[in-house]
């Protein structure tokens, strides 16, 4: 299946691919947003979870090891974010900033000696004749085990907030964190909880990056997805569902300017270039035209401090 | 106007105590660099250089560097900081400071500035640049030679004439070896960006290109052309962990020679504003190791071309040659002049692509 020289089968797989480490973050951080917590070191987590893992997975040969290493380091990083933000309660916009920048730095220093070294291959899931199926076959079956993984977040994650008595309790504490700790709620701890989940799945989706998008390590290599990922939860007005789609759509958008320009397709390619970003804005201009309902949807208390007063 | 000749005080001041002390203080010279030095390509290559340059010296220069600072407005504040600092001689490093580098160098009378790649210059203000085309006929010849499905690809940064002369010397050279060969073009807009250069490199591989060239900064290409086992070249660094193959041969900066030549024209009182265009012959573009992936008689063919080069007895932009849309470009035997190569803004005859207006 072709349309204008392009395999569309090809595009939607390698879509996927370019969409899975935005995907990871964006849920990530949805959730620590959704408990009331803005942090902006999204692009700090990832870079940090992107040279743990990839350190962790060249030492051990193993791609599993340097992913959980990975969601260990963006814990590391989410927790240090909590204890300035919630037990310090520095200003969340500011340390959020310092993360993304301490991260860069800091996986600077720690990838030294770590460039130009192949990572282990991550395998992808041997699902047999199921992956050679035609059209199913390369973008249902054809993928490593994160992507379904980021995708079962996803449903997670929209089942646990929606369904769930803990997701309850944390929209709570995200909407109202006073009425949360009158009734008994320890604001604090599930604010810590949410944001090293979001910590978890940023080191997850940086290490996607090294270990399979790219895959090598390079300093400074997320280049901005983590800001993306941050954009894409607005865009998303704070539903699971619509995280996936912001993070496919611009993935693919991403994938399909280049693929373009490669099957020589005389679209300018300034404009294909800018394409995912003006989407992205047009995208939020609808959304906030409709009386300001998506303004609603956020959380009410994010972003605020939260001071136990009895 | 207030902070101006504030600043132009302070720079003032700062230069006279720097006169005033010049036995003992050593001279400081500064570095902006686009990406970071672990990229393994462009700026690695630099950082390499100011090293080398500062070790040649001993103790008497100090240099610092700027990593990462961004094409725009931002260039201009960190090249003042530079020169806030003492700098006496500040090298800005990419195509996308030029105008930065020409703000400040007006503010900074006394401090000189050289900048990379650019065309703008002042009393106090030189540019530097390589001839990569000249590497580019080289890994051209390889790439022509090493395509069995006759489909090249190339990873373009922006479309200014640097890179616009490395597709135009890569595609001729190619075509002169092999007719049939055709090249696809992708831009990248962007010197750094890890993830997008393997998107770029994966979207040619899907169209059927089994060697890739680059003019961007990081290796990621390379390691998609090793996933999927074709050919790659060493872009401005050696790239040398992705021997033998994909990378089977690469063009390195060499700038050492370059840094050493000015800092010791400062030191001597010497320095003076100019435009230096170097390449294959002085050393500034040299050509990687050519790998066993290779066959002899390819390689054979390439280092040909360098030599060739490098004597001077061979330009890359020699008649006849047409412009993509058919025109006459150069007549037989002619050779294009550094100002028609430095203001490059159209493809060859042959190149399919569009080109980015």
């Amino acid at each position: 299946m072709t349309l204008g020289g392009i395999d569309i089968v090809m595009l939607i797989a390698s879509m996927m691919v370019a969409a899975t480490p935005i995907l990871l973050a964006a849920t990530g951080e949805m959730v620590a947003e959704k408990a009331g917590v803005l942090n902006l070191g999204v692009e700090g987590m990832m870079i940090m979870g992107a040279i743990g893992g990839f350190g962790a997975a060249v030492l051990t040969g193993s791609p599993v090891i340097g992913f959980l290493a990975a969601a260990a380091a963006g814990v590391v990083m989410a927790l240090l974010f909590a204890v300035l933000t919630l037990k310090l309660l520095s200003n969340q916009v500011a340390t959020g900033l310092a993360l993304t920048l301490f991260g860069l730095g800091l996986s600077a220093l720690l990838g030294q000696g770590l460039q130009g070294i192949k990572p282990p291959p991550t395998a992808r899931l041997p699902l047999g004749p199921l992956a050679d199926l035609p059209v199913l076959g390369p973008i249902v079956f054809g993928h490593d085990w994160v992507v379904y993984l980021s995708l079962a977040l996803v449903v997670a994650v929209r089942w646990y907030l929606a369904r769930t008595r803990g997701g309850l309790v944390l929209r709570a504490v995200g909407e109202n964190p006073d009425a949360a700790h009158a009734l008994g709620y320890p604001v604090v701890r599930v604010r810590v909880l949410a944001l090293a989940f979001g910590g978890a799945l940023a080191g997850l989706g940086g290490a996607y990056l090294s270990l399979v998008r790219v895959p090598q390590w390079t300093e400074g290599m997320t280049a901005g997805a983590g800001w993306i990922a941050l954009a894409i939860v607005v865009f998303a007005s704070w539903r699971a569902e619509r995280v996936l789609l912001g993070a496919y759509l611009f993935g693919g958008i991403t994938v399909l300017q280049l693929r373009l320009q490669a099957a020589g397709v005389a679209i300018p390619v300034q404009i294909l270039s800018m394409a995912p970003y003006l989407i992205t804005i047009l995208v939020l201009v609808v959304m906030s035209a409709r009386g300001g309902r998506a303004r609603l949807q956020a959380p009410a208390a994010l972003g605020r401090p939260f001071v136990a007063v009895r | 106007m207030h902070r101006r000749t504030l600043l132009a005080g302070v720079a003032m001041t700062l230069g006279l105590l720097a006169t005033g002390a010049v036995a003992q203080e050593p001279l400081k010279v500064g570095f902006i660099y686009v990406g970071v030095p672990g990229d393994g390509g462009w700026t690695y290559q630099h950082d390499q250089a100011r090293k080398e340059m500062e070790a040649h010296f001993g103790g008497k220069v100090v240099t610092s560097a700027i990593e990462n600072v961004p094409e725009g407005a931002d260039a201009e504040r960190a090249i003042t900081q530079l020169a806030l600092d003492g700098n006496k001689l500040i090298f800005t490093t990419s195509f996308g400071f030029m105008d930065a580098t020409a703000n400040v160098a007006a503010k900074f009378p006394d401090v000189k500035f050289e900048h990379a790649t650019g065309y703008k210059l002042a009393p106090n203000l030189s540019v530097y640049d390589a001839r990569f085309y000249e590497g580019r006929a080289v890994i051209g010849t390889i790439a022509g030679r090493m395509t069995k499905s006759n489909k090249i690809g190339y990873i373009g940064s922006f479309p200014i004439p640097e890179v616009i002369q490395g597709i135009n010397s890569s595609f001729i050279h190619a075509r002169k070896v092999n007719p049939n060969v055709e090249m696809k073009i992708v831009w990248a807009y962007s010197w750094f960006d890890p993830a997008k250069e393997a998107d770029a490199a994966s979207a040619l591989i899907a169209e059927g290109v089994d060697v890739i060239l680059q003019h961007t900064d990081s290796t990621a290409p390379q390691a998609k052309a090793q996933e999927a086992g074709i050919y790659s070249f060493g872009q401005a660094s050696d790239m040398a962990a992705y021997k033998p193959k994909p990378r089977i041969a690469s063009i390195i900066d060499h700038w050492t020679p370059y840094y050493i030549d000015r800092v010791q024209a400062v030191l001597d009182g010497k320095w003076e504003s100019k435009a230096s265009w170097t390449g294959i012959k002085e050393g500034t573009v040299q050509i990687g190791e050519i790998t066993e992936a290779v066959p002899a008689e390819v390689k054979a063919e390439a280092e040909a071309v360098q030599a060739k080069i490098a004597d001077g007895s061979y330009h890359p932009f020699t008649g006849p040659l047409k412009k993509q849309d058919g025109s006459d470009w150069l007549a037989d035997g002619q050779v294009a002049t550094d100002a028609e190569l430095q203001g490059m803004n159209f493809f060859v005859e042959g190149i399919t692509a569009e080109y980015p207006k």
